[in-house]
């Protein structure tokens, strides 16, 4: 027979003013195992877990229930309480009377009730729960970073910089991520690549970072502390170890008619490529669905101009494998396709662009080498009107209803960079609302405005129509002077929605860490967690969180960084003890439960089974603790009932069962 | 405890949550203060996949009037795929059910995330409404268990 304590907490008024405090510790006296029960304030203090202490001390007691706020608050902390008072941290349990009970009841009496039952069922699992132990798992002191765009390269750099060795998986064949494709940065107007080739640079330097570019994450398994992973790298068709870079086979190559992902098919590419020219590895690949030798044994070209002999038509895809003791997703952002936004004309005219389509136009490097101009006649625009919120903040399922939050600031920059080196260009913005918080964006802002006389129209553009002289007219609405209009521009600029890479949900799908209905990836606490995935030792950073200005995904990085830094600097883990347990005696070997285990927790072994009556060799199952999270699948599945969960055991669930239905 | 006819009808119900996303949820509604029905009481299981078709036979058994489970949307299971296995137990089981007796208002399977407190306080609303309008549940109960 179990001595059980219970202690119930006030939360000050939080609970104590919809629930009889009083009533419930005394009606807990009554209950089977109970020898102490007894209110405080706040259990959770110095000064309540002092209590629950004492009460350990004095009674003798070895089970604890603890009525109070939800076990996601502080079961930890009074797991850990009653270790340090001498007891198994695993036979305490929660009654979580705040979150289900005191704060969503009004009436005293109702309320009280229904935490004399929480208090009940918490009470009956105790009188069951038994001591256990977690085990201990081994950490590999190496991290993953997939995706090496700034995030990236940040944390990658920061974990490196602590002494652990990193990889960064990178899909395309070059890091920098979208911060390459852009010309200048708000608040500060400094050149993208300025600030971004040097960081790439130092991540490839840097003698702790290893980067597989054109690589896809494929396969992981394991869990945290103790990652496997699959990497796929793909053949790229040129030896790394050869190649010097020398850029000759791009001039050469026959092939020139892929349009450029990079300059976002604005233009072409060749299809032996480095996607721009600070591309690192600088290393080319050949795009063999591009390729006239892959597609039809003819050219060679390149080969044959390649003074390195670096070029190896016949390179495969290789596997590699790796361990890993922790994961970093940094797989960044996509503009949202506007073929649902057929009214801004993004399809009929050349001149109707995106945002990102105009970052590379400003650029110096970029397709019409920074000269602002129309794509379809190559004239210098007059008058540009930039629409705001296209696909954001969208009530309807067409686009996004999030906002993503970069699109006020760019778009002034924007609007500043044109109005600085075209004066004579007109520039309106149409905008539902700026919103600009962060340091120094208000004011940015408002230099936009002010300095450079930006024509900022609180309104929404209803629709653009190409004009057979090659205008485009632009039809909107003016909230603030409650009228339509109707104006005539020659380039047209679109704040396209950011929505997360294509890839998230496989690579979530693969951690198993899970993705909220937007596909940005849930962090494990929205303020208090907020660069830990919900699954131990996947860590988030960058946007594939949320949306972000470079400024915060460079902070977030870091903050990603430190979290997979405090778990590589462990030598071992504690593992969650509440794991599966096969009853030998009753185990027929049937391998239903390894059919369900979605972490291969279960095998087979024929072993020596005793037990009245039985003594001969049988094929049972056996749980790896390591591996099992505890989940329960093979639990249920189970056609003997031999399989339960230590923790959540069948009889502790019927025991809840039955004091909620008394 | 007498039963007194006029009283309005309390129902018992169990409802089954998952660690990580529907007991997240249930947390949420009650941060933000959105209030359902006192006659709902909640077991944290670790994952949906963890609910025995024996603990909701025995909740109906011992009195329950209703008994609804809820995990993670498909395809946000913490274990990836628990949930399949609890939505194909739980469509046999409730059929099994209700062809015994056990109304099919009277179980439920209802996907909460971390986020829906709101989803959850509407649904437990809503589902007390059902039990209510279907009355005290008589299959299934042990007549020993009732006091
Ligand atoms: C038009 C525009 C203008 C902007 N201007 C500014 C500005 O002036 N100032 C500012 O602060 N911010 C600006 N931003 C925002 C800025 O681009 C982002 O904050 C920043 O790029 C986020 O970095 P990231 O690393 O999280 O994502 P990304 O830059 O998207 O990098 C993600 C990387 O992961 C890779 N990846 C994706 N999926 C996988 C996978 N499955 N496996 C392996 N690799 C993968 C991608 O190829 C990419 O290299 C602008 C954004 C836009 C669209
Ligand atoms: S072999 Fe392929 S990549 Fe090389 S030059 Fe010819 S087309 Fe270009
Ligand atoms: S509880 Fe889940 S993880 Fe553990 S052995 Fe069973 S099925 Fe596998």
């Amino acid at each position: 027979m179990q001595r059980i304590g219970v202690f119930v907490c006030h939360c000050g008024s939080n609970i104590a003013a919809t629930v009889d405090v009083k009533k419930v510790t005394e009606t807990a006296l009554m209950e089977p195992g109970v020898v102490h029960a007894e209110d405080y304030q706040y259990m959770c203090s110095e000064a309540g877990q002092a209590k629950i202490a004492a009460a350990i001390a004095e009674k003798n007691l070895t089970g604890i229930v603890v009525c109070s706020c939800s076990p996601r608050m502080h079961e930890t902390t009074f797991r850990t309480c009653a270790e340090r008072a001498g007891i198994n941290p695993y036979m305490v349990e929660i009654a979580n009377i705040r979150e289900h009970c005191s704060w969503i009841h009004k009436d005293v009496e109702e309320a009280t009730k229904k935490a004399v039952i929480l208090m009940r069922a918490a009470v009956a699992k105790v009188n069951l729960n038994t001591p256990l132990k977690p085990g201990e798992s081994r950490v590999t002191k190496r991290a993953l970073v997939i995706g090496g765009g700034i995030a990236g390269i940040q944390t990658a750099l920061d974990i490196a910089d602590a002494g652990y060795e990193v990889d960064i998986v990178e899909k395309t064949p070059s890091i920098g991520g979208r911060m390459s494709q852009l010309d200048k940065t708000f608040p500060t107007l400094d050149c993208s690549a300025c600030i971004l080739t040097p960081k790439m640079v130092e991540a490839a330097a840097h003698d702790k970072i290893n980067i597989y570019t054109y690589s896809e994450v494929e396969q992981v398994s394991g869990f945290v502390g103790d990652f496997t992973v699959d990497i796929r790298k793909k053949a790229r068709s040129v030896d790394m170890n050869k190649c010097t870079g020398c850029g000759l086979c791009q001039e050469k190559c026959p092939s020139k008619k892929t349009p450029s992902e990079f300059n976002r098919g604005l233009n072409t590419r060749t299809a032996i490529y480095t996607p721009f020219a600070q591309a690192i590895p600088n290393v080319p690949v050949i795009d063999r669905e591009a390729c006239i030798k892959f597609k039809t044994g003819k050219c060679g070209l390149c080969s044959k101009v390649c003074a390195a002999g670096a070029i190896d038509y016949e390179q495969k895809d290789e596997i590699i494998t790796r361990k890993y003791g922790a994961i970093v997703v940094a797989t960044g952002f996509d503009v949202i396709k506007l073929d649902k936004y057929d009214e801004y004309a993004y399809s009929q005219s050349r001149d109707v662009i995106t945002s990102l389509e105009l970052e590379r136009i400003m650029n110096a490097a970029g397709p019409t080498k920074g000269h602002l101009q129309r794509l379809s006649d190559g004239r210098e625009p007059k008058n540009i009107v930039f629409v705001q919120c296209v696909g954001s903040r969208c009530a309807d399922e067409r686009g996004k209803s999030y906002c993503s939050k970069i699109c006020c600031m760019y778009t002034a920059k924007h609007a500043m960079l044109i109005r600085d080196k075209y004066p004579d260009v007109n520039v309106t913005v149409f905008y539902i609302d700026v919103r600009t918080p962060g340091k120094n964006f208000d004011e940015f802002y408002r230099r936009a405005v002010e300095e450079y006389g930006v024509n900022y129209i609180k309104g929404q553009v209803g629709k653009v129509c190409p004009e057979p002289d090659g205008s485009l007219t632009v039809y909107a609405s003016d909230l603030l002077d409650n009228k339509q209009l109707r104006m005539s521009a020659d380039m047209v600029v679109l704040a396209a929605a950011i929505e997360p890479s294509a890839s998230v949900r496989q690579i979530a799908t693969m951690l198993t860490a899970s993705i909220d209905t937007n596909n940005f990836l849930t962090e494990a606490h929205p303020k208090l967690r907020p660069v830990e995935s919900p699954t131990a030792g996947v860590f988030l950073s960058g946007v594939c969180q949320g949306p972000k200005d470079i400024p915060e995904t460079v902070a977030q990085a870091g903050a990603a960084a430190v979290k997979a830094i405090g778990l590589l600097a462990k030598d071992k883990l504690m593992t969650n003890p509440c794991t599966a347990k096969a009853d030998e005696l009753m185990c027929n070997g049937c391998s239903q439960c390894a059919n369900v285990c979605p972490y291969g927790a279960i095998s087979y072994e024929t072993r020596l089974v005793m037990g009245p009556g039985v003594r001969e060799n049988r094929r049972v199952a056996v749980v790896n603790n390591a591996l099992c999270q505890g989940c329960g699948a093979c639990t249920v599945t189970c056609p003997s009932g031999a399989m339960d969960l230590q923790g959540f055991s069948n009889r502790q669930i019927i025991a809840e069962v039955d004091a909620i239905c008394r | 405890m007498p039963m007194n006819d006029n009283a309005e009808f309390r129902p018992k119900i169990v409802a089954f949550c998952c660690n990580w996303c529907s007991y997240a949820g249930a947390d949420l509604a009650g941060s933000s203060r959105l209030t359902y029905p006192a006659d709902v009481k909640i077991i944290k299981v670790p994952c949906s996949c963890r609910v025995n078709p024996m603990f909701i036979l025995r909740a109906f058994e011992k009195g329950a009037d209703g008994v609804i489970m809820c995990g993670c949307h498909p395809g946000d299971c913490h274990y990836s795929t628990g949930n399949y296995y609890a939505r194909r137990r739980m469509t046999l089981l409730f059929s099994m059910l209700d062809y015994i007796g056990v109304e099919h208002g009277r179980t439920r399977v209802e996907w909460v995330s971390a986020a829906e407190g709101v989803k959850f306080s509407a649904t437990m609303n809503e589902f007390v409404e059902k039990i209510k309008s279907l009355g005290k549940n008589v299959r299934l109960g042990d007549l020993r268990c009732r006091s």
